[in-house]
């Protein structure tokens, strides 16, 4: 994963990227490497809230468990970017939320390989997108040619507040064994109308309404993590400054 | 309470009110009665100010501030992922109090208040505690617009076919629930029906029949059972 060169937007992995940022960043320290060891269970949670390009490389040992939660919210351009390996029977898990107003630009990039059989890897994201915000997330599940009863998911949805906010969402399969089990599935959408005008007729003002539904669309990610109640505040004080 | 005066209101620039005019006044229960496509959801709809719902001629006015005191039942009340029925009221509660320059009700006196109104319409306090809506009956909807109208205490209710959907003793129970709530002195109701069955359960003071966008025949209760028997066709001519 280590960028020796400055990239340029013709790289896929930055296509969408504020170039601009990175180059003033540039050059990026090396990624924090994680290794969990065989049998071992790992568990993070990141707030990006500054605006940083975090680049992480994990390796999940022989039937270990990594549970990883992001919450990417702050900064112009913030980028949160994983290579992860999973061996033999290792699970990893990805709850991720990115929610940007103004003028951010906001991306999770992700690369989970596993290069062994039977490990199983579960991605959901969900961006909330204000202003001319941008919300990226590509991510690629590569299978190895014996990574056999590989289970893989990546389920990624993203709410658009504003026309002229933009989500790009690319979950990407690279499979060479035969005997797997890869679901991935991404939308893009708005607030029901309905539902708003429901919750609004009981008496809610319009931001409370908004407010109330983009908690729920993003609550969800953070199940299971750490610090999970400080992660749900976070995110709803973020989403308050766009509603 | 209620003054509505020639209203005329399109939707998608199709008009569909052509000069309606009814009032409601304080401690009355008014129904309305009609033909599919008549405009009664419509007339909802306006009064509970839903977007592309337009008014172009004529006017609605209400006593109170709509956010202090309007409730509209829905006809297909709407699913709500994730937003939990509790915590969705307790901010609506407390918004309203707001606006009435009221202090906010805890949490322990909102589930009490709560548990008391879901008693009266005999429903389980879990499907309070579950997202709004999400997996019930349409019995159960409607049931649970009524525990919401009973919590939110609203001056006027608008109800949009309430009782479609609701089996016999369910009918009798959300009747019972809507004459508890809101039979007093300082309320008025007007109810959208289809049937008189309803009718037997909470007794309207006056009934009219919308045809067409418009009011086209006004009269007390004995007016619902002339339509059960005669159909609209006859009495709207």
């Amino acid at each position: 994963m280590t960028t020796r060169a400055l990239p340029s937007r013709r790289d896929e992995a930055w296509r969408y990227s504020d170039i601009d940022a990175v180059t003033a960043a540039w050059p990026l320290p090396a990624p924090e490497s994680i290794i969990v060891p065989a049998g071992g269970d790992f568990r993070r949670a990141i707030v990006q809230d500054t605006g940083a390009i975090q680049q992480i490389e994990m390796s999940i040992g022989k039937g270990a468990a990594a549970s990883l939660h992001v919450l990417n919210i702050g900064g112009a351009y913030g980028r949160i970017e994983l290579a992860v390996t999973l061996h033999e029977g290792a699970d990893f898990h990805f709850g991720a939320a990115q929610i940007g107003g103004g003028q951010q630009n906001l991306e999770i990039v992700t690369t989970v390989t596993h290069a062994e059989p039977g490990a199983t890897s579960r991605q959901v994201v969900r961006s909330v997108l204000g202003g001319t915000a941008t919300g990226t997330y590509l991510g690629k599940v590569a299978v190895a040619r014996d990574a056999q009863q590989t289970d893989s998911e990546q389920d990624v949805k993203a709410m658009l507040l504003d026309r002229s906010a933009t989500a790009n969402a690319k979950p990407e399969l690279e499979i060479f064994a035969d005997d797997v089990k890869c679901a991935h599935g991404c939308a893009i959408g708005e607030l029901d109308a309905m539902a708003l005008y429901y919750l609004q007729s009981r008496g809610l003002p319009p931001g409370e309404a908004k407010k109330l539904m983009l908690q729920a669309f993003v609550a969800g990610v953070f199940g299971g993590a750490e610090d999970e109640e400080q992660l749900q505040a976070l995110a709803l004080a973020k989403l308050g400054e766009l509603v | 309470m209620l003054k509505i005066e020639n209203l005329h209101a399109t939707v998608a620039d199709k008009p569909i009110l052509k000069g309606l005019s009814l009032a409601i006044n304080a401690g009355e229960i008014h129904a309305i009665m009609g033909p599919n496509g008549a405009g009664k959801s419509t007339l909802s709809y306006v009064l509970g100010g839903r977007p592309g719902y337009e008014v172009t001629e004529g006017s609605a006015t209400f006593d109170e501030r709509a956010a202090a005191g309007l409730f509209l039942g829905f006809q297909y009340p709407v699913e709500i992922p994730g937003v939990s029925n509790v915590q969705f009221l307790r901010e609506a509660l407390n918004a309203q109090r707001k606006a009435r320059g009221l202090e906010p009700l805890s949490g322990g006196d909102f589930l009490k208040l709560a548990r008391e109104k879901a008693g009266l319409l005999k429903m389980d306090m879990d499907m309070l505690k579950r997202p709004v809506n999400v997996g019930f009956s349409g019995g159960e909807k409607k049931r649970n617009e009524m525990v919401q109208m009973g919590i939110l205490d609203p001056k006027l209710a608008i109800l949009d076919e309430t009782d479609s959907g609701l089996d016999i003793d369910a009918l009798r129970t959300v009747g019972d629930g809507i004459n508890a709530i809101m039979r007093r002195p300082d309320k008025a109701v007007l109810l959208i029906t289809h049937y008189q069955r309803l009718l037997d359960y909470v007794q309207p003071d006056f009934v009219h029949v919308l045809a067409a966008g418009r009011i086209v025949k006004s009269g007390g209760p004995e007016l619902a059972r002339e339509l059960e028997e005669h159909g609209y066709a006859e009495i709207a001519a």
